[in-house]
């Protein structure tokens, strides 16, 4: 069985360390704060100027000058910060973030990363995912594995416009975990989502990869 | 307490129409801070909609909703160009731009910012590691440092910045609230001319001189305003029976 949205969201809990400081992207990425152990502290950042994201609010504390970069209604935490959007991405291009979780559509094994627009289509901006992608420490990608038809979307090269070159570290897709090696020679695969098998796995993986499946 | 435009020792105006006196023309560039639709100099841009310039270039991260904050200029074709990083809230926007009536610019949020500091601060120009190797950095020099390439970017300035803060006072210092900081103290720097307009103007001496986030040297003009605060995503969590609030 591939991996559900929260099952991607769990695993990627999994890739955070007490005493992180993290910043989510929109979508599955945003489930994993549902994930975090109790005993771990890990700071989340939130591009559009604050340090320390608390949950959503009650109905009568929403408030309008206190969102997320999703633009949703957040509260703070007594240890929050707030700063400017150049403090922001100081923080983010200056490597002070340790972890990014990110969406894509596509990852190729020498780690290039494209999410933010598919050609001919109406392009929204990449707000601030390929600031995240240069400039955080640790990339982590979590992502169907293919699309509907079935073709792979871990792949040798992207086909759609790049976020990133050569930037992401772990890509966590529905079929399995996979480690881009450091010198983004190919991809190891190195955990299989429960009862996927390493021919479902040959079978809708473009990208080159070993096998070094952990315990 | 409303003076004359161009009474440099006067900041204070009466009203939003009385601030942009004398600063708006066609084909001009504008900054506009705030992040989605908060922070942002929600009674600036109508005024703006209303003097009827057209042709502006504006520079801000996002282009508002239908029919509120940038919507409203969108809408009214006053916008030629738009320099930001995220655009995906506006269908108006949407429409203008596939058929070909206002041109784009997508700048990475980080990048945005910091040509903004950069520009503000007399800086022409920074190499950046955020977009090396994708279409951002096409026809731009990039540089190795190290063992890494860089992209040249360059700073940004535009004519006039019109900005959303929480508290001013008359001298034009600044204090803003929350998440509604975002793009707006960084705009402040880089506008030929900054208009300010607050929730509250308080006496001079009332901010607390350490809690100040723009010297109100940034500040040309200030003023007054009631904001409506549209919220894009309200989401809130339930209160469930018995759990601790």
């Amino acid at each position: 069985m591939p991996w559900t949205r929260n099952d991607l969201a769990a695993r990627a809990a999994r890739e955070l360390k007490d005493g992180y400081y993290v910043n989510l992207g929109i979508g599955i990425p945003t489930l994993v704060a549902n994930y975090i152990p109790k005993d771990m502290n890990v700071t989340f950042q939130s591009e559009n100027g604050l340090l320390g994201m608390g949950p959503f609010p009650y109905e009568e504390d929403v408030d309008a000058d206190l969102i997320n970069a999703g633009k949703q209604t957040i509260t703070e935490l007594p240890e929050t910060s707030y700063f400017s959007s150049a403090d922001s991405f100081a923080m983010i291009r200056g490597g002070h973030i340790d972890l990014t979780i990110l969406g894509s559509m596509e990852v190729a094994e020498n780690g290039d990363i494209a999410n933010w627009m598919i050609p001919g289509k109406l392009v929204k901006g990449m707000g601030g995912a390929m600031d995240l992608v240069a400039g955080v420490k640790r990339v982590v990608v979590v992502m169907e594995h293919a699309n509907k038809q079935g073709e792979s979307k871990v792949l040798r090269r992207c086909t759609l416009p790049l976020t990133g070159a050569g930037v992401v570290n772990t890509i966590i897709s529905t079929l399995g975990v996979f480690e881009v090696k450091p010198d983004r020679s190919g991809l190891v695969l190195t955990e299989l989502a429960p009862g996927v098998t390493l021919e479902d796995i040959a079978k809708q993986t473009e990208a080159t990869y070993e096998v070094k499946l952990r315990k | 307490m409303a003076t004359a435009a161009g009474d440099r020792g006067k900041k204070i105006f009466a009203d939003v129409r009385s601030a942009l006196d004398g600063l708006v023309r066609d084909n001009m560039i504008v900054m506009s801070g705030g992040f989605g639709l908060c922070g942002i100099p929600e009674n600036l841009i109508a005024a703006i909609r209303d003097s009827g310039v057209k042709g502006l270039t504006v520079i801000s991260n996002n282009a508002g909703v239908d029919g509120f904050g940038l919507g409203q200029l969108l809408a009214t074709r006053q916008i030629r160009k738009m320099i930001s990083s995220y655009v995906g809230e506006n269908k108006e926007f949407e429409r203008q731009l596939l058929a070909g009536e206002l041109e784009l610019e997508f700048n990475p949020q980080g990048t945005l910012a910091e040509r903004i500091r950069a520009g503000g601060a007399g800086i022409p120009g920074f190499y950046t590691a955020t977009g090396v190797g994708t279409v951002i950095a096409e026809g731009k020099e990039i540089k190795r440092f190290g063992d890494r390439d860089y992209v040249l970017e360059t700073g940004l300035v535009a004519d006039l910045s019109i900005i959303k803060a929480w508290k001013g006072d008359a001298r034009g210092n600044l204090i803003y609230r929350k998440a509604a900081r975002n793009f707006n103290p960084m705009m402040a720097t880089a506008g030929k001319i900054c208009v300010a307009e607050v929730e509250e103007i308080v006496p001079v001496g009332s901010l607390g001189a350490d809690q100040i986030h723009t010297p109100g040297i940034f500040v040309d003009r200030i003023v007054q305003s009631k904001f409506e605060k549209r919220i894009e995503q309200r989401t809130t969590r339930p209160r469930t029976a018995g759990a601790e609030g």
